[in-house]
């Protein structure tokens, strides 16, 4: 039950790529890998929760930001030949995963997806944060003929914070993706439920400095899965430390001369917290393990992608409520780390499509596929 | 960190995957051949001997075994295969289910070698029916009150009293029950029980059916009067049943069988709304599905690391808690869905009738083999909690 200590090395660039050629071979379940180490390290040194909710100006983001750049995290997903560390999926998602544990407040994941999706195009990916449109279901940027997009993409994650923004398009010829500065956008700022930037940016008729075509499998709902899956890992991370400080706690607090733990109530919402974050572990790190494997986008990567993103979205309400009420009114302040993680938890539920857009696909492909298919496609998994 | 819950993304192997197309293809013959209806979940209590011995001379039963005792040394991943499609078939597996899953298992680790030679094989062959005898009248959740007392006596035991809710007693060979031998002690209440193999031919055994809310007659009272069970009979330490009943739990708790005893309505409501259902009706699937294929995601991963040797106790626990709990709320979703399919639906009658008898069946799923509450209590220990 506890989790191994392991000594941290010391972050390095090189760090990915050397750990994929010594790991080279290792089922995906035994990536317990210097990438994530290295990852835990700098969140634990630089993204400390007690430190970050005491500092309102903001100063902890610059270092870590650069801190993460030095190990070259951001661009994971970018092959070396793209200006990246050339990760595998398997080791960014084992990022993405502690970057949730930790409720990590810059565009660490949404420069990840972004440097993913402009390497589906071959387009190098540039220094700095980015972000990625359109995030949402409904969304969708026009590319015109005249090689300008056009859009409104609304709830783009810390579009305000990004220098570059990675643009999946619709064409007359298809789609194409295209990298854009951040700066020629009209961004309107806004916040999700955990106080990150949630914006809504908008592009008229605006020159991307890069544009290629997507590649032919590749699609929207491409596009939404893997952010939605990114999102699932960051949610059953900050799960996992819900119930961390949520059992911490309840053995410390003291009421009616007796530790709460104690209280067999108390007990069992705690029991049931870890059912919710291990479900949302569960789903979250299978659909991780399917993304970083499949070789055709079919039903059953979408049962997978999909289903995390439902099952981590449902776990994140059941469980948030439990941990609040376990602390009482101590994590209903400011003061108190509980809600950088409940309330992310949370927000992260809208992104790339929430719980309830993800069932009604979902709920579509099972129907459309008939009753008597419907265990054979789960027993496939 | 204090809890790490650990689910690794355990696949199943390529050997898993032709023995499922075995498993699929023989279960395809016995529903042509009559043996039992997939749509007719309210039969699986029929007992069904000669599947038995069928399920047993495929190989199917005491998969995990030594050769020596019949078994077929393949692993708890195959043999996961195997009782998911049996139970998604909803194929009357209980003449065996108990003897190959639990009782089995007990007497590899606790029966004297000549009880292992004589009975394990038959249970491979599926010629036996096994039930288990630890609840009492006032003794349910709370195992260490049983009262059924075994009295030395020359050459064995002599056993008087009551166990209660024993399924299948009324068609079980053996039973393996817990009997007090000796009072509790002030530092242990948990001692002086002690674990007995019974013959359910002993005289003196009385076996009384008790009616169930679905109409079924599955448990049953059994009443002890003077029953003689030989030294032999004895399953591990005298006094020290306590000691014993943990370590297979991991297994009996994150099985399929924990969250796929309603699963049935499910695939009857898929086929009702049809290929292009309404937007509420797709969600609700859509919800459901992404449930059960994270429940069972899960379950296959406790087995897996169970195969690997790890001991993923409280998160075996957690699959039974939150799998009992999905399966007793499955049939009122469906039922939630279903108000608005259309009566004419082709298996409508069907759906209805499934309904009713999963919501009949519902209640006992968080009570049987340990409560929710119990459960909750053993997953709030591995946390630290008591
Ligand atoms: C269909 C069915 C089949 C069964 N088959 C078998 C069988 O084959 N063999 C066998 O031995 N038994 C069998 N049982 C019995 C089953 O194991 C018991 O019903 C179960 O262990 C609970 O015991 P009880 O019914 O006496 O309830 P009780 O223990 O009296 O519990 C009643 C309620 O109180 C709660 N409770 C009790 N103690 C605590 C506590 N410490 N903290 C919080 N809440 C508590 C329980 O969770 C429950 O909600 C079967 C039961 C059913 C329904």
């Amino acid at each position: 039950m506890r989790r191994k200590k392991i000594p941290h090395p010391k972050p390095g660039k090189m760090a990915a790529r050397i750990v994929r050629t010594a790991k080279q071979g290792n089922a995906v379940a035994e990536v317990e890998n210097i990438v994530v180490e290295t990852a835990e390290k700098i969140f634990a040194d630089l993204a400390n929760a007690q430190t970050i909710n005491h500092d309102t100006k903001g100063s902890w983001k610059a270092p870590l930001w650069q801190a993460l750049t030095e190990a070259g995290l951001p661009l994971s997903w970018v092959p070396e030949a793209c200006g990246g560390s050339g990760a595998s999926l398997a080791e960014g998602f084992g990022v993405l995963g502690a970057a949730g544990r930790f409720a990590i407040a810059v565009p660490l994941a949404e420069t990840m997806l972004a440097g993913w999706l402009l390497s589906q195009a071959n387009i190098a990916s540039p220094e700095g944060m980015m972000t990625v449109a359109p995030c949402g279901p409904k969304d969708r940027i026009t590319l015109g003929t005249d090689g300008t997009l056009s859009g409104r993409t609304r709830g783009v994650p810390f579009a305000t914070d990004a220098k570059h923004i990675a643009v999946l398009a619709q064409g007359s010829g298809g789609l194409s993706v295209a990298l854009v500065e951040a700066s020629a956008c009209r961004i309107e700022h806004g916040f999700n439920l955990g106080g990150d930037g949630n914006d809504t940016v908008t592009f008229s008729n605006l020159q991307p400095i890069a544009i290629k075509p997507a590649p032919k499998s590749f699609d929207h709902t491409t596009l939404l899965l893997m952010g939605g899956v990114a999102r699932s890992l960051q949610i059953a991370g900050a799960l996992e430390t819900l119930l961390d400080i949520s059992v911490r706690y309840s053995n410390e607090r003291v009421a009616f001369e007796k530790k709460i733990s104690k209280f067999q109530a108390v007990q069992h919402n705690l029991a049931k917290l870890a059912g919710e974050s291990a479900a949302a572990l569960a789903a979250a790190t299978s659909a991780a393990d399917t993304i970083a494997n499949f070789k055709t986008f079919d039903d059953a990567v979408f049962l997978e992608a999909a289903s995390a993103k439902i099952r981590a979205s449902e776990a994140a309400e059941k469980g948030a409520a439990i941990a609040h009420q376990v602390h009482g009114a101590i994590g209903f302040t400011l003061e108190h780390i509980l809600h950088r993680y409940s309330l992310r938890a949370l927000a992260w539920r809208d992104d790339f499509g929430s719980e309830s857009y993800w069932a009604v696909e979902l709920g579509k492909m099972v129907a459309a596929r008939g009753a008597d298919e419907l265990w054979p496609l789960v027993a496939s998994r | 960190m204090t809890a790490a819950l650990r689910f690794d993304p355990i696949r199943l192997p390529p050997e898993c995957e032709k023995l499922r197309k075995e498993v699929r293809a023989f279960l395809a013959d016995e529903i042509a051949a009559g043996t039992f209806d997939p749509h007719k979940p309210n039969r699986e209590d029929s007992d069904a001997p000669e599947f038995s011995r069928r399920v047993g001379e495929r190989g199917w039963l005491g998969m995990t075994w030594p050769k020596k005792y019949g078994g077929h040394e393949r692993t708890f991943l195959e043999r996961y295969v195997v009782t998911e499609e049996m139970r998604v078939a909803n194929a009357p597996t209980r003449r065996f289910f108990v003897a190959d899953r639990q009782s089995g298992p007990v007497l590899l680790k606790y029966a004297p070698e000549r009880i292992k030679l004589d009975i394990l094989p038959r249970i491979c062959r599926g010629e036996v029916c096994f039930a288990i005898g630890m609840s009492e009248p006032n003794s349910g959740s709370d195992l260490f009150a049983a009262k059924t007392k075994a009295t030395k006596t020359d050459g064995g035991w002599l056993i008087n009293g009551t166990k209660i809710w024993t399924s299948s007693a009324h068609i079980a060979d053996y039973m393996i029950a817990i009997f007090r031998t000796s009072p509790s002690t002030k530092e242990n209440r948990r001692h002086g029980l002690t674990q007995f193999l019974v013959d359910m031919k002993t005289p003196g055994i009385k076996v009384n059916p008790i009616g169930q809310i679905t109409g079924q007659f599955e448990f049953n009272e059994v009443v002890f009067t003077d029953a003689f069970m030989p030294d032999d009979h004895v399953l591990g330490e005298i006094d020290g049943a306590w000691k014993q009943a943990t370590s297979e739990l991991a297994y009996e708790r994150s099985g399929p069988e924990r969250f796929l005893e309603t699963y049935y309505v499910l695939t009857e409501l898929v086929r009702a709304v049809g290929k292009d259902p309404d937007t509420r009706s797709a969600e609700g699937i859509g919800r459901l599905v992404a449930q059960l294929h994270t429940m069972r995601r899960m379950s296959v991963s406790v087995a897996g690391m169970l195969q690997a040797g790890k001991e993923p106790v409280v998160e075996a626990s957690i699959v039974k808690d939150i799998g009992t709990i999905w399966e007793q709320q499955l049939p009122h979703r469906v039922r939630d869905l279903a108000a608005f399919v259309d009566a004419d639906a082709s298996n409508h009658a069907t759906l209805e009738e499934q309904l009713a008898f999963a919501m009949k069946t519902a209640p006992k799923l968080t009570i049987q083999g340990g409560t929710t509450e119990v459960l909750r209590g053993i997953i709030a220990r591995g946390l630290g909690l008591r």
